[in-house]
């Protein structure tokens, strides 16, 4: 019983509940909003922002951030659809492997930053993540490729439809079932947290705490330049701005996920429920004809509400002194 | 008198401090009178009486553990006294916050003194009562002139307008003086102000020491360091225990006799008996060297022995140890073990070639409190419980388990987050770490700091029962009876040196003090 009543208080389970719950609420008047299609569609539609939230959730684990992942994506998304542009006839899996590769190489830029020279995360991915969109204009000539300039398969991998479910949402889905093991099972995945918690007794167990994240720093990246070749076949368009702005989502995701800001607590539930959360409030707007500028708004709500919870359940908890207040547990 | 009007900065409101001037040397400036202080468990002080005269410095003199800071605690109002009274000028007074207590006249400079960086050496000393015009705002050009008149006072040549981070650790430490006397004190408390200063900056406080007791003022001077309390102090009382022991001027006692005082104690704690049985070589530290922080140490290490390592704080213990363990390198030196020379760089490779180092701040350096019992048990083992990479969750736990178990670790589960277990059981998480990494040597740095007297008996008891399994245990402690009880051995440093070794029959409080002090032998 005990159990079920802590399952139920857990940040994962609320927001679970509280998805399910706009769900129903959208669906009692547009109760087409809750069918299949049109939930898958919902998933495939979040399905970059829980592969950018999932890198970010690792970085933030170690008490860090990287506000670099959107630029370093648009980055990623513009050399690719380039070199799609100039030789069509490479493959869309080498493009695929080459977006991830030059992702972890901006990732490792901030990563050895970081580590190396000690500068402070938001300062180095602000810098980066300005560079980063510098530099595509300096490639592209501030010039947009447009879908007639990629290939066909280019733009189509992410639509093919493997049992119903297109590309774009497997690869999420990849993303999700290689990050478990990484998180629970290796040693790696526990120094996140062990660096986050409590860097000094990181030092004395002898983790690296720099080495660590710095490969959070190149996860992300890496992630960020998957998610940027999905992003320019996907919309298939590439200009200095695409997805900008969406490290806010990103981060806004994380947090309202339960990872705390601070380091050291979250979970891959809590990070795939927060994106759904924002997937599912900006598919669920226009349904019940809201403005999408109200999207803004409720997402910026949902943080605060999100940390004021983080803040309380820390309030509650105190220091057990009477010694009769032990027993009872 | 005409060096007290140079300090008082509200002269209006100076009628205090007028008036210990007036008394003569024989009435207190202020009084604790059966002063006892009780915390759950522990009784810190126990009906202890302290007179503090004008014109005197008063040495408190007193092991670690003694009440020496709790009674500068009551002094400044941070604690309430259990029962007892304190009178300024024979006049009852209560001090149920700091700010009252600096406003009855009493300041305290610390050891360690929080001064703000990045802030002006007048805005550090005025800080909370800054000078303000009739509009509230900071009147700068008041506070300014009053710093530098108050940094003139103590002889000190220091820009007000001048950053804090700008500064030397002399000047800063000048900067905090001032700011204790910026509120117009009768009281000086002083907490080992020398502890960070070097020959010539102690000097120089014993100039100052000399300035305020000329301005009338009333000094409470603690120090470990018994040169320094011959030196500048008139009278000395000596706790030991919580309880005031002895008290008088310091031209009747020698040093062996105050030393005697402060150490001289009915054994009321227990310890193991234990038959060492000490066997082979394990650790050799030959010529080890830092360029600030020690030198020249070296020593041998034994399967089955514990191993003290005794001197004041600050002699350079921990840091060697921290060194040692990889986690601030050496310049030089070699280390050994079992006989193989050994290249620790980083605490990794130490854990890997068998050292262990449970650090003295539990919360900083131990637990990691996001994560349950078992994780924080398997933290350094991680690559012994990894097959391919991916880590054998059911090994795990059952290494959490063991361990665990051994130090009869009280948990629901060893699901449960170490953030919600008490500190007591955080500290065996912390314990039970380290053994399941099975380590050759175990270095405990000030294992029963901050505990209470049954945990201390636990952990003294565990420590014995480590040695008898036959790991080599190195013990920081600053405590003597731990000392005398527990160790086989122990090896005094002072200043960054070692100064000298006891075998467990040549060991005596007097001789261990007097070696940590650099007190010579007398006869």
């Amino acid at each position: 019983m005990k159990s079920v009543i802590n399952a139920l208080k857990s940040r994962e389970t609320l927001l679970a509940l509280a998805i399910f719950l706009l769900v129903l609420l959208v669906s009692s008047r547009y109760p087409a909003f809750s069918s299949v299609e049109s939930l898958s569609g919902i998933f495939n539609d979040t399905s970059i922002l829980m592969i950018l939230t999932l890198g970010q959730m690792l970085v933030i684990l170690t008490k860090c951030i990287d506000l670099s992942v959107a630029a370093n994506l648009a980055l990623t998304g513009m050399v690719v659809a380039m070199i799609n542009n100039i030789a069509p006839g490479i493959p869309v899996i080498v493009l695929l492997l080459f977006a991830i590769l030059l992702g972890a190489l901006l990732g490792a830029i901030n990563g050895y930053l970081v580590w190396k020279l000690d500068i402070p995360p938001i300062v180095v991915t602000l810098g980066t993540m300005t560079i980063f969109r510098g530099l595509i204009f300096v490639i592209s000539d501030g010039k947009w490729i447009n879908a007639h300039e990629m290939s066909a398969s280019f733009t189509a991998f992410p639509r093919y439809e493997i049992l119903g479910l297109p590309m774009l949402s497997w690869i999420a889905i990849l993303v999700i079932l290689l990050f478990i093991p990484l998180v629970n099972r290796t040693a790696l995945g526990r120094a996140f947290f062990a660096v986050g918690c409590n860097p000094m007794a990181a030092v004395y167990t002898g983790i690296n705490i720099g080495r660590t994240r710095f490969m959070t720093f190149v996860i992300s990246g890496a992630l960020a330049g998957l998610a940027g070749y999905l992003w320019v076949s996907r919309y298939a368009v590439a200009y200095v701005d695409i997805a900008g702005g969406f490290e806010l989502d990103v981060v806004a995701a994380c947090v309202i996920g339960g990872i705390s800001i601070a380091g050291g607590v979250g979970s891959i539930g809590g990070a795939i429920l927060g994106a759904l959360f924002l997937g599912v409030i900006k598919n669920a707007l226009p349904v019940v004809d809201i403005s999408p500028f109200w999207q803004l708004a409720i997402s910026g709500s949902a943080i605060i509400l999100a940390v004021a919870l983080n803040t309380l359940s820390a309030q509650q908890k105190g220091r057990v002194i009477l010694k009769t207040a032990g027993q009872g547990a | 008198m005409q060096a007290s009007s140079k300090t008082s900065l509200a002269s209006e409101q100076n009628q205090k401090s007028q008036l210990s001037n007036n008394n003569n040397n024989l009435t207190p400036v202020m009084s604790m009178k059966g002063i006892t202080k009780t915390f759950p468990g522990v009784t810190a002080l126990s009906e202890i009486s302290l007179d503090l005269y004008p014109r005197q410095v008063t040495a408190l003199v007193g092991e670690n553990g003694a009440g020496k800071s709790t009674v500068v605690k009551i002094l400044t109002g941070i604690y309430q006294p259990t029962a007892g009274s304190l009178s300024i000028h024979g006049q009852d007074i209560k001090f149920p916050t700091p700010h009252d207590a600096s406003e009855a006249g009493v300041t305290a400079i610390h050891q360690e003194t929080v001064l703000f960086d990045d802030l002006s050496v007048a805005e550090n000393i005025f800080i909370g009562h800054a000078p303000k015009t009739s509009r509230g705002l900071i009147d700068w050009k008041t506070m300014n002139a009053e710093a530098e008149k108050l940094l003139q006072t103590i002889g000190a040549n220091i820009d007000p307008n001048l950053k804090l981070k700008d500064l030397g650790i002399a000047n800063k430490h000048m900067v905090a003086i001032s700011r204790a006397l910026s509120i117009d004190a009768s009281v000086v408390i002083m907490d080992e102000p020398t502890a960070a200063l070097s020959h010539k900056e102690i000097e120089e406080l014993y100039d100052l020491v000399d300035k305020l007791k000329a301005d009338g003022k009333a000094i409470l001077f603690i120090s470990h360091k018994f040169d320094e309390i011959f030196r500048i102090a008139d009278r000395y009382t000596v706790f030991r225990d919580g309880e005031m022991v002895d008290e008088g001027h310091l031209k009747d006692i020698t040093e062996n006799d105050l030393v005697e005082k402060m150490v001289g104690r009915s054994v009321d704690q227990i310890f193991p008996t234990r038959e060492p049985s000490i066997g082979a070589e394990i650790l050799s530290v030959v010529n080890y060297c830092h360029p600030t922080e020690f030198s020249n140490i070296n020593f041998k290490l034994h399967k089955g022995e514990i191993l003290g390592f005794y001197g004041l704080v600050g002699a350079g213990r921990s840091e060697f140890m921290q060194s040692l363990f990889g986690i601030t390198k050496p310049a030089s030196g070699e280390v050994f073990i079992e006989g193989n020379p050994a290249t620790i760089r980083n605490p990794a490779q130490a854990i890997e070639k068998g050292i262990v180092y449970v650090s003295e701040d539990r919360g900083k350096q131990g637990v990691v409190t996001t994560l349950p019992i078992f994780q924080n048990v398997s933290l350094p083992s991680l690559q012994h419980i990894s097959k391919r990479g991916f880590l054998q969750i059911a090994e795990e736990f059952s290494l959490a388990r063991e361990f665990t178990r051994r130090l009869d670790l009280r948990a629901a589960s060893l699901d449960q987050h170490v953030g919600d277990l008490s500190g007591g059981n955080q500290q065996k998480v912390v314990i039970a770490k380290w053994l399941a990494t099975q380590p050759l040597v175990i270095i405990l740095d000030e294992p029963t700091k901050g505990i209470d007297i049954g945990s201390k008996t636990v952990v003294h008891e565990f420590m014995a029962e480590l040695a008898a399994g036959g790991l080599a245990v190195i013990m920081v402690s600053s405590e003597i009876p731990e000392i005398l009880g527990m160790t086989d051995r122990t090896i005094v440093m002072r200043e960054g040196l070692i100064v000298n070794e006891f075998g467990r029959d040549e060991m005596s409080p007097e001789k261990l003090v007097r070696a940590a002090a650099g007190i010579k032998e007398s006869t």
